[in-house]
């Protein structure tokens, strides 16, 4: 009898807590989402979807989501390449890629502004090249541009990491008779990693990619330290509705939105990238 | 006739040779891409208040204290460390010991309920956590839990515990069970056979996961600002003070933020793949 219940005694800790913390609060804000003051209506997402603010931010988000996760992904399959491959010095090339996994994204966010920054060193080094007489304003409010720009490169150089072990481990797994078969017969080292490597690593890919485009949804803080205000995105307007505008319903609204979009892509991927059982290695 | 057969084989070591030196470059290519922007950064915190908003600027560090110091003695700086290092241990408490014996039971039973609890972990991971802040804080504000350490480290651990389950998952499905059988017949209980002969050796793994439910919430934003007003973290801390603070505090608290996070990359790097690759499969 001891025995049976073990298991349950040692899960039971955890499982308590997802549902206090993760699967009530989900309710809660789901709940929160579809009424106001007690009463169902869908006035908080037309509040939402009404503003001004809200076709800009979503087009910022998802297009900084298209650009950045497949830039991401075709740095972290090289980089998992490179690793993967190198004889000597292979644990210091891990490290130096992984640091960015470490670092808070509001962290990278002031790494990028001491490099876009008016008197930062991209100015700097534009001046000493003689590109520039000036230094040029990268963030102000008139070069939303730029400002994406350097959003873009901080996010891609913040999370490219996460795709990399992900991809390091997944090639790992990859018996290596298969790359000396695909040798014998002639492949190309190309040949190999597009004909080998690629199709057996999809379970991790699939992974990395769902995990990265959930990511991608929730930027955040690398936006508020270079962009402020000028280049809105979904999670800061989240916050804006729950501060400066004091709306929770709302903000509970926008926080639906974006889970909504998340599992939506998961789903998407989940079935785009899936693995047969029999195919599994 | 040996002419002959040499050409290709040195053609093939040419080839090799090259196809070594294409490797070794791009991994410091992309060694310097992850380090140089870290590198700019330290030089903006060693340098003095003047030298940061100064233009153009020096590639090298004056190493200069002005900046920390100013940052250190800026007031509420000190407050929000204490906080973020009190929030980050709260966490890493309540995540190993919530986490722990879970990944135990995974590994170590078959029961039914398995599949169900593995599923709400994973689901963890499809959904923007940080989000789920929103509704806590009206519940934190009725359980008089609102803008507590503990209270955002309950939030925190909703982020570090799926990590912590799967990670302890990975490292005592690593240990042999025979080990504990083992013990079990020289006449020790369950929990004796554990603590001696299990946890010595999944101890390093607990360290390292418990380092790194530590890094996430040290480096957590969004959560924390919306929990946080009094005793805000110092990533709530500098996000909220983005849009006032001078240039040389902004640097100066990203590296704050940025070099204990190298320290805990470094001290769980063997564990990197338990926790990423593994953890997602």
């Amino acid at each position: 009898m001891h025995g049976k219940a073990l298991p349950y005694l040692l899960l039971m800790p955890a499982t308590l807590f997802l549902c206090i913390f993760f699967l009530y609060p989900f309710a809660l804000v789901a709940f929160e989402a579809v009424t106001r003051d007690g009463a169902f209506t869908l006035d908080n997402f037309r509040t939402m979807a009404g503003s001004w603010k809200f076709p800009v931010t979503v087009r910022n988000t998802v297009l900084l989501a298209a650009i950045v996760v497949p830039i991401q992904l075709t740095m972290a399959l090289l980089m998992a390449s490179v690793v993967s491959r190198l004889e000597t010095g292979r644990g210091a090339a891990l490290y130096v890629f992984a640091i960015p996994l470490g670092i808070s994204d509001l962290a990278a966010g002031l790494i990028w502004l001491a490099i876009f920054d008016q008197s930062g060193f991209l100015n700097t080094l534009l001046s000493s090249l003689g590109v520039i007489d000036r230094p040029v304003m990268f963030l102000g409010y008139q070069s939303k541009l730029t400002i994406f720009i350097a959003v873009a490169l901080a996010e891609i150089w913040r999370a490219t990491a996460i795709m990399m072990v992900i991809l390091v481990a997944g090639m790992g797994l990859i018996p290596k008779e298969y790359y000396e078969a695909a040798e014998v017969f002639g492949a190309s080292p190309w040949q190999r990693f597009v004909r080998v490597t690629l199709p057996l690593l999809r379970p991790s890919l699939q992974t990395a990619i769902i995990l990265r485009v959930i990511l991608a949804f929730e930027v955040f803080a690398v936006v508020a330290a270079l962009g402020g205000t000028n280049l809105p995105v979904l999670m800061g307007e989240t916050y804006n509705w729950q501060f400066t505008l004091q709306d929770r319903n709302v903000a509970a609204a926008s926080a639906l939105l974006i889970l909504a979009i998340s599992i939506a892509f998961t789903l998407f991927f989940l079935r785009v990238l899936r693995v047969p059982k029999e195919a599994r290695i | 006739m040996s002419a002959v057969a040499e050409t290709p084989v040195a053609a093939v070591a040419d080839a090799r040779k090259a196809g070594d030196w294409l490797l070794i470059a791009t991994a410091i290519l992309l060694g310097v891409w992850v380090l140089l922007p870290i590198y700019l950064l330290i030089v903006n915190a060693l340098s003095s208040p003047d030298q940061v908003t100064a233009f153009p600027k020096r590639f090298f560090p004056s190493f200069d204290l002005g900046s920390l110091s100013f940052f250190i003695n800026f007031a509420g700086v000190a407050r929000a460390l204490w906080n973020s290092v009190l929030v980050a241990t709260l966490t890493m408490i309540l995540a190993i010991c919530f986490g722990a014996p879970a990944g135990y039971a995974l590994s170590r039973f078959d029961f039914p309920g398995k599949g169900s609890f593995r599923f709400l972990v994973l689901m963890t991971r499809a959904f923007p956590l940080p989000l789920l802040a929103l509704p806590l804080a009206v519940m934190f504000i009725r359980t008089g839990l609102d803008d507590t350490a503990i209270g955002l480290a309950l939030v925190h651990t909703t982020l570090a515990l799926p990590f912590a389950v799967l990670i302890t998952f990975s490292l005592f499905s690593g240990i042999p069970v025979e080990l504990e059988e083992a013990a079990w017949t020289l006449g020790c209980t369950r929990w004796q056979a554990f603590r001696k002969v299990i946890l010595p050796l999944a101890l390093p793994g607990i360290a390292a996961s418990a380092v790194f439910a530590f890094t996430i919430s040290w480096n957590e934003v969004f959560a924390a600002a919306v929990l946080t007003i009094e005793n805000r973290t110092l990533t709530a801390f500098l996000l909220q003070s983005l849009g006032e603070s001078p240039l040389y505090l902004k640097f100066a608290g990203g590296a704050a933020l940025v070099v204990p996070a190298l320290i805990f990359i470094f001290a769980v790097r063997k564990y990197l793949f338990a926790m990423w690759g593994i953890a997602y499969r």
